[in-house]
């Protein structure tokens, strides 16, 4: 199964929109919900980054029957030093996001926390590609 | 402790979820900060937050939180109430400040979930 979303930046109510539709469909195929809370607790960190920090961005989702693959496009700003990005409590969050119950630099670190496979690749004034793999069967 | 209790200690109005007052939660968390619970890897505990937005609700969801409750009379609007809803969760708020309100709770009983 696949599916995709888009992610305007700016848009903090629609932030979760990926996130949720996810849930409801490993929800409905029956995944074990500890694995469940682990993919979309690390997509909706993921989904947020794009409204926080980037101007838009597209989300594919690939469910099999052994994973749950995520790729998150954006345009934005990129990030200049994705090690920095990763270390837990790093942020360039304005102090709208800050507001909105993010912004404390340990979005990245959660993300990395719940996936099996996490890559950032970002170019500077371009923009962030995210993936997250995540294994649906039990000790994989 | 159950939700109805809960709602009691700390003169709570229930915004949604109503008629399931009478599920028991085992321990909560207070945070103003989403990406704080969002580390949390236990399920089903209460939320008590002043972070009323849309982003709290929806942290909640991802989090297999079932319940929240806003403190210092914060304005839940529509939209919550309504994503609320959708997942079958119980809002609840109360005029008491975050002290009071973890204060009244944590000397009744509730568990802190770490
Ligand atoms: N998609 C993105 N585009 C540009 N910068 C990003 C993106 N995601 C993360 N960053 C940068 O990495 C930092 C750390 O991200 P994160 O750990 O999620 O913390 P936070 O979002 O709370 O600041 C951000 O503050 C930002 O500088
Ligand atoms: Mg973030």
């Amino acid at each position: 199964m696949e599916f995709k979303f888009h992610v305007e930046g700016g848009d903090f109510t629609s932030a979760g929109t990926a996130s949720s539709q996810i849930k409801k469909v490993l929800k409905q195929i029956n995944i074990d919900p500890i694995i469940i809370k682990r993919v979309v607790v690390a997509l909706y960190e993921a989904e947020v980054n794009i409204v926080a920090h980037a101007h838009h961005g597209d989300i594919k989702v690939k469910i099999t029957p052994q994973q749950v693959y995520i790729r998150l496009d954006d345009e934005g700003p990129g990030i200049e030093n994705v090690e920095k990005a990763m270390q837990k409590g790093f942020s360039t969050a304005s102090s709208k996001v800050r507001e909105m119950g993010f912004g404390a630099g340990m979005g990245l670190p959660n993300i990395k926390e719940n996936a099996d496979i996490f890559t950032v690749r970002s170019e500077v004034g371009k923009g962030t590609t995210l993936e997250i793999t995540i294994s649906t069967v039990n000790n994989g | 402790m159950k939700l109805r209790d809960i709602v009691q200690i700390v003169e709570a109005e229930v915004l949604c979820g109503q008629d399931q007052l009478d599920i028991e939660v085992g321990a909560a968390v207070a945070s103003d900060l989403m990406s704080d619970v969002l580390t949390l890897k236990c399920r089903d505990f209460l939320l008590i937050t002043g972070l009323c937005n849309v982003q709290s609700i929806r942290t909640a969801e991802m989090s297999d939180i079932h319940a929240i409750l806003y403190v210092r009379d914060k304005l839940v609007d529509l939209e919550m109430i309504a994503l609320g809803e959708d997942n079958n969760m119980i809002i609840m708020r109360t005029p008491c400040s975050m002290f009071k309100t973890v204060g009244r709770l944590y000397t009744a009983g509730l568990k802190p979930v770490y």
